[in-house]
């Protein structure tokens, strides 16, 4: 026995030693991922709420500090309030749509039918394909001259070519399409959720509400609806914090217009910070999404933590 | 007819109409995007013409001059090697992380966890600002290497959220029983739980393929040269010459880029959907 241990080269055997403790092993396996996300992640983020107390511009690299003057500036601005007001439309228009849509579409999905398979597929797909690609169609679709929404409303006889609506040219309906394209985006996934949800209700609970009387809608409300919460919760958090923090479908679509009326903090931030060069501006103007991710994050954790007990 | 039986036909009709309402919303869009991409020009652009299908033969013309004539290819090569690069460094971090979380740093561990999904909620639009200094002080500004740097921000919290669900449901007598055969904790993780979670591995490929070829903000924030574009955002950008828009080719650039996408959700759905509710549904 003495022999075979004294063989083993003495580094080897430290080196081991230092693989085999579970604390040390442990640490070390996780460290490279904390430290990119720390890095990438976590100094960035500090250097966005730096950038937006700073006099910082992509001509002027400074770092003096200015306080909260961006602050006041960009909230004494009506445009900027305007963009806010925007973003909470934006958010909440899609996501009430997406959840409407998603609710429906999976009592649709849970009942058997013949190719139910091949409609499911389907239904997925506007949240899995790239949104950049599915935002380029839908603008083609509501193109101010070849839209085929328009085609199809003057050859059912709804309207005339002369009063057809130009989509993304009037400021209350451009509004409605982004709103219609990002609930369109999200209530696949609103689908799903909801079915993983409903599946996981066990039948017997069902059963036994319906021998005590109760109906499809009572069911659905005082059954179903309480038990199906907790990750409708999740499937809500994603899709605020996506929609809220949003820029693609609006840059996509309509460049924040007609005259800002679809203006989002996302594109805001891009407009000020990226394209006019203004970095601290634009960091003021992009750390307004942080209150609503707060408060995103805390009741996430607030959910987890009510799991595990 | 006795009135249950309407009744039954009433509500089978407007069922089936449910079908086909959401059927229609789905799809449409991607017919639209089919149909435009091989529809000649002067079928594209005549309002007399009924949209929904071919007035005159359909043609290729719009993918020949995608392919000859614009970047296409290149963006799909510039995707590509994106997706292997990111892919590649999600796999070396995460893989480690998610084990160590799972199995090794107790309940310290799932606070982690938990902490490290949170930055997947840090959005794009809030650290682009910083990030593209980073990337100029890199020398990476206007090339493809800056979204293989940053795309592992999110990619890297999402696997590895996904894959310490995946360890979590792995039965730890198999490891144990390797370190009592004289495995070091070490050997046992590379011996034996890599080797058994291959379906998690590959589902973590997948995902993070699919999420850099969905990603467009940083990549319009970090990159304006055509030929260092990715391919999302080289179709949805690039293929416009001043206010003319080339609906033809943009659609079937859009179609290309799409198909293995929607085909990778539909085979790994279920994962997806356990992944980010952390296996609140089992």
């Amino acid at each position: 026995m003495v022999a075979i241990a004294e063989s083993v080269p003495k580094p080897h055997t430290r080196f081991r030693f230092i693989l085999d403790r579970r604390d040390v092993l442990g640490s070390l396996l996780v460290a490279p991922a904390i430290l990119y996300v720390l890095l990438l992640v976590g100094v960035p983020f500090l250097m966005a709420v730096y950038y937006s107390v700073s006099a910082y511009t992509i001509y002027d690299p400074s770092w003096s500090f200015v306080g909260l003057a961006n602050f006041e500036q960009i909230i004494a601005d009506p445009v900027f309030r305007q963009t806010l007001y925007n973003t909470f439309i934006f958010t909440f228009g899609s996501q009430i749509l997406g959840l409407i849509l998603g609710k429906f579409g999976a009592l649709v999905l849970l009942r058997p039918f013949p190719g139910r398979k091949l409609v499911r597929a389907l239904i997925i797909l506007p949240w899995a394909v790239p949104i950049a690609l599915a935002t380029v169609a839908w603008q083609w679709m509501f193109d101010s001259l070849y839209s085929v929404i328009n085609w199809t409303l003057i050859a059912l006889g709804i309207i005339t070519r002369s009063e057809a609506p130009n989509w993304l040219g009037n400021q209350d309906l451009a509004m409605l399409s982004v709103i219609i394209v990002n609930a369109w985006r999200f209530f696949p996934f609103a689908i799903v959720i909801f079915l993983a949800g409903i599946t996981s209700i066990p039948q017997d609970v069902l059963d036994a509400a319906t021998v005590d009387g109760a109906g499809f809608w009572r069911r659905n409300y005082q059954i179903i609806l309480p038990m199906i919460l907790p990750i409708t919760a999740i499937g809500l958090i994603f899709g605020i914090v996506f929609t809220f923090t949003d820029l693609s479908i609006v840059f996509l679509m309509t460049m924040g217009g007609p005259v800002g009326a679809t203006s989002v903090l996302g594109f805001a931030g891009f407009q000020t910070g990226i394209v006019s060069g203004d970095v601290s501006h634009g960091a003021a103007i992009s750390l307004f999404m942080l209150p609503v991710l707060l408060v995103v994050v805390v009741g996430m954790l607030r959910f987890i933590r009510r799991r595990e007990i | 007819m006795p009135r249950e039986k309407v009744a039954a036909v009433l509500q089978e009709t407007s069922f089936y109409g449910a079908v086909a309402f959401f059927f229609v919303l789905a799809a449409f869009p991607f017919y639209w995007m089919l149909i435009t991409s091989f529809k000649e020009n002067s079928d594209l652009y005549n309002v007399t013409n009924i949209p929904f299908w071919f007035n005159d033969p359909p043609t290729l013309e719009h993918f020949r001059y995608l392919f000859e004539k614009t970047l296409f290819t290149t963006w799909l090569l510039n995707s590509l090697i994106i997706g292997l690069c990111v892919t590649a460094i999600t796999l070396v971090t995460a893989l480690p992380a998610a084990y160590s979380l799972a199995r090794m740093t107790g309940r310290n561990g799932e606070a982690l966890g938990i902490g490290i999904f949170l930055t997947y909620l840090v959005p794009p639009t809030l650290l682009f600002l910083p990030l593209s200094r980073v990337i100029a002080e890199l020398g990476l500004q206007n090339s493809m290497w800056s979204l293989v740097l940053v795309y592992p921000t999110f990619t890297i919290p999402f696997c590895t959220w996904l894959l310490m669900g995946f360890f979590k449901a792995m039965p730890p007598e198999i490891e144990e029983a390797a370190i009592v055969d004289g495995c070091s904790l070490f050997g046992a993780f590379i011996k034996m739980a890599i080797p058994l979670s291959v379906p998690g591995i590959l589902t973590v490929v997948i995902f993070t393929f699919t999420l850099t070829l969905q990603e467009f903000v940083y990549a319009l924030t970090f990159v304006s040269a055509s030929d260092q574009k990715p391919i999302t955002l080289g179709v949805a950008t690039d293929l416009i010459r001043g206010d003319v828009f080339y609906w033809g080719e943009i659609m079937a650039g859009a179609l290309i880029a799409s198909i293995p996408v929607a085909i990778a959700y539909n085979l790994f759905l279920d994962r997806f959907i356990s992944g980010i509710t952390g296996g609140a549904v089992k």
